[in-house]
């Protein structure tokens, strides 16, 4: 089954267009489809006539030219007809945003739905989704494009049971500058769900990193799920909601006691190195730092920074969520001190974490970066820029980008995401180093990297 | 570690003349256990003492008792289980006490393993099927949960790795001049087990081989309980 025409679609129908309410669902996603993306949109109402001067087309049937996608936002007792007539038509597949099935009590109505498409090998999305959006490709949710913040076309694959959740972690992905390649709300999850989701992105060459909001899965689906998992290649983020346990009372066994539903999702999680977030802040810094990163770590941090408070801090930070802050290997402070400015050679603090001091410039970042870069004790290096101090340049972004692809450690950095400093931001983050707008998100960062327990 | 382990004919009887209980004697649960290759201490069901008596010289050791009562799901609750048997007269006293607990015609008379007390337990998960528990073991176990999870079947570098991952991990490699306990034995014994939950996974709910007795020497099963799907 191919998916592509779905997710990717260079023509669409949107069926269920309102003749009397411009704010239908179905008439929002077909004018900013018809407006804004680069995909040939129709619309469609068995009453025909005409909307703001677009035909409407009375079935998809009466579309002449094919179709790659239907967007389906008729009322639920209607979609399986609509359905019948997409797949007669040819369509390559369907995202039913319609509510009124199992949510609402309608199993049956959706077992034919899932049936239906089943039998004709007809993928679609949903129903009760927003659907699908792809930056500047096609984009079904039906919330007014001028309400929402979208994040640019990046390599984050999400997946989200809930669309609300889906359209909430896209403005924190657009805030702290993650792109996506493709978000998808799956609903109800009667046709495409989360295992047939991480295959597509795992053979999908825009997707680097592939995350998931999870609320549960059905009988054996985790199992599935993990199968696919070990076979998949990208790092894999969860975020998981229903957290608390039940039917604990009434566990006969020590096992059933022991091991709630959440502590077993969260520990095969663990066991399969999908790195599960514990929020929302959590996932959006999982994804950025395993976009650029994804191999795994085993966690070993090298702090630099030019205030030693932070580097504290940082330190901190990193013993509670499970890094170490190893001592340095004999020969790295001296490699740094006699590469260091003048200013400085005496006053620099060179165990781990580095202080640097205010008075350290551009070089002297890049020297210890690169130092510990090499420390075979280290395995992942941050860098906690404070752009106050003068003898930092709008550069450093980029020349500390330089010694990190340089030298193959991975490298996250800290940068106060204030808009004068967004030349340091793109300097780190146009060479796909990760920055976090807090020492807190570059350790979590740092955490993604870990995934892996170590066997 | 490649393992095929399937159910014996013997242990689909077991599974089927147990199914309308709802959960497998502990003799019965033994002897899947034993099929499947996992270790267990010496072991004789009856209720004649004299027969007792001499299981209890063969092995030479002190004994434990316990009450085969299809009654009695949760022994230690009711005093169905005796430890450290060690003269006739207690074998005596005890095996008559035990065979007036409600529904017990048999004694299950065991040889005493002594070391380190584990938990080891597998779950028929919704979501993801058998799922295998290590831990602390004892009683005490819901109380520290002190337990690692994954989902079966397991390798060997799965078992190492809960292992690593418990609080009192280093009471299994030896702590303050106690020797560690035989790691090898127990990946063998865990990953064997994973290997059975997968071959029960339509007939188990739960699992419990609780305590699981580990030494330097290897580990043995003390007690069993096999809840299954009704």
């Amino acid at each position: 089954m191919d998916l592509t025409p779905l997710f990717r679609p260079r023509s669409m129908a949107v069926v269920g267009v309102s003749t009397t309410q411009d704010n239908h669902p179905a008439n929002v996603i077909f004018t900013k489809n018809h407006l804004r993306y680069p995909v040939d949109t129709y619309q469609v109402n068995p009453k025909g006539g005409m909307i703001n001067r677009e035909t409407v087309y009375k079935g998809v049937l009466d579309i002449e030219a094919p179709l790659d996608l239907a967007v389906i936002g008729v009322r639920a007792e209607f979609v399986p007809d609509v359905l019948a007539q997409c797949i007669k038509k040819g369509v390559k597949g369907a995202v039913i945003i319609s509510g009124g099935f199992s949510e609402a009590g309608n199993h049956h109505l959706q077992e034919r739905v899932a049936d239906m498409a089943r039998e004709a090998d007809f993928p679609f999305v949903g129903p009760n989704c927003l659907g699908v959006y792809a930056p500047g490709q096609v984009d079904t949710f039906f919330l007014p494009g001028e309400r929402i913040i979208r994040p640019e076309k990046g390599n984050v694959g999400f997946v989200s049971q809930s669309g609300g959740v889906l359209v909430d972690q896209m403005v924190k992905f657009a805030g702290q500058g993650i792109g996506i390649s493709l978000g998808v709300s799956i609903g109800n999850k009667a046709g495409l769900r989360e295992t047939d989701m991480l295959e597509f992105f795992e053979a999908d060459p825009d997707t680097r990193v592939i995350a998931f909001y999870i609320e549960g899965f059905d009988r054996g689906e985790g199992r599935t799920f993990i199968r696919a998992v070990e076979r998949c290649k990208k790092p894999v983020v969860v975020l998981k909601a229903g957290k608390t346990p039940r039917g604990m009372a009434a566990a006969s066994s020590h096992t059933a006691s022991i091991a709630g539903d959440y502590r077993i999702f969260s520990e095969i999680m663990k066991q399969h190195c999908v790195a599960e977030a514990d929020n929302e802040f959590e996932l959006t810094s999982f994804c950025e730092s395993l976009s650029c990163y994804p191999k795994g770590i085993d966690g070993r941090v090298g702090i630099v920074s030019l205030s030693g408070g932070h580097g504290v801090l940082a330190a901190d930070a990193c013993v509670a969520q499970g890094l170490s802050v190893p001592d340095l290997s004999k020969g790295t402070a001296d490699a740094v001190r006699e590469r260091l400015s003048a200013e400085i050679r005496t006053i620099a603090s060179l165990t781990n974490p580095m202080d640097l001091t205010g008075s350290s410039v551009d070089a002297d970042m890049i020297t210890a970066a690169r130092y510990l870069s090499r420390d075979e004790t280290i395995d992942c290096v941050m860098v906690l820029l404070l752009p106050y101090s003068p003898g930092i340049s709008a550069d450093i972004g980029a020349r500390l980008s330089q010694v990190a692809r340089n030298e193959a450690t991975p490298m996250i950095a800290y940068v106060p995401h204030e808009d004068k400093y967004r030349i340091i931001i793109e300097g780190f983050e146009l060479n796909r180093i990760p920055v976090a707008a807090s020492v807190e998100g570059a350790v979590l960062m740092a955490k993604a990297l870990k995934r892996c327990r170590p066997c | 570690m490649l393992m095929d382990i399937r159910l014996t004919q013997e242990d689909k009887a077991i599974i089927e003349h147990s199914r309308s209980r709802g959960w497998v004697l502990e003799p019965d649960a033994k002897a899947i256990l034993g099929n499947a290759g996992l270790g267990l201490p010496r072991r004789l069901v009856t209720n004649d003492i004299d027969e007792a008596f001499e299981f209890m010289e063969d092995v030479n050791m002190p004994v434990a008792a316990k009450a085969v009562s299809g009654s009695i799901l949760h022994k230690t609750e009711h005093r169905a289980v005796s430890l450290n048997i060690d003269s006739r007269e207690r074998l005596e006293n005890e095996m008559a006490r035990l065979l007036t607990l409600d529904g017990c015609s048999t004694v299950l008379v065991e040889e005493m393993v002594t070391g380190l007390e584990l938990f080891v337990g597998a779950k028929n998960d919704a979501q993801f099927g058998p799922v295998v528990i290590l831990g602390m073991g004892g009683t005490g176990v819901e109380i520290y949960n002190d337990t690692a999870v994954r989902m079966a079947p397991l390798t060997q570098t799965d078992v190492l790795s809960m292992a690593d991952s418990l609080k009192a991990a280093a009471l299994l490699t030896g702590f303050r001049g106690g020797s560690g306990i035989d790691m090898k034995g127990l990946c063998g014994l865990v990953v064997r087990f994973s290997h059975l939950a997968m071959a029960m996974e339509k007939d188990f709910q739960s699992m419990d081989l609780n305590p699981v007795i580990c030494g330097p020497d290897g580990c043995t099963v003390a007690d069993a309980r096999i809840m299954l799907v009704t």
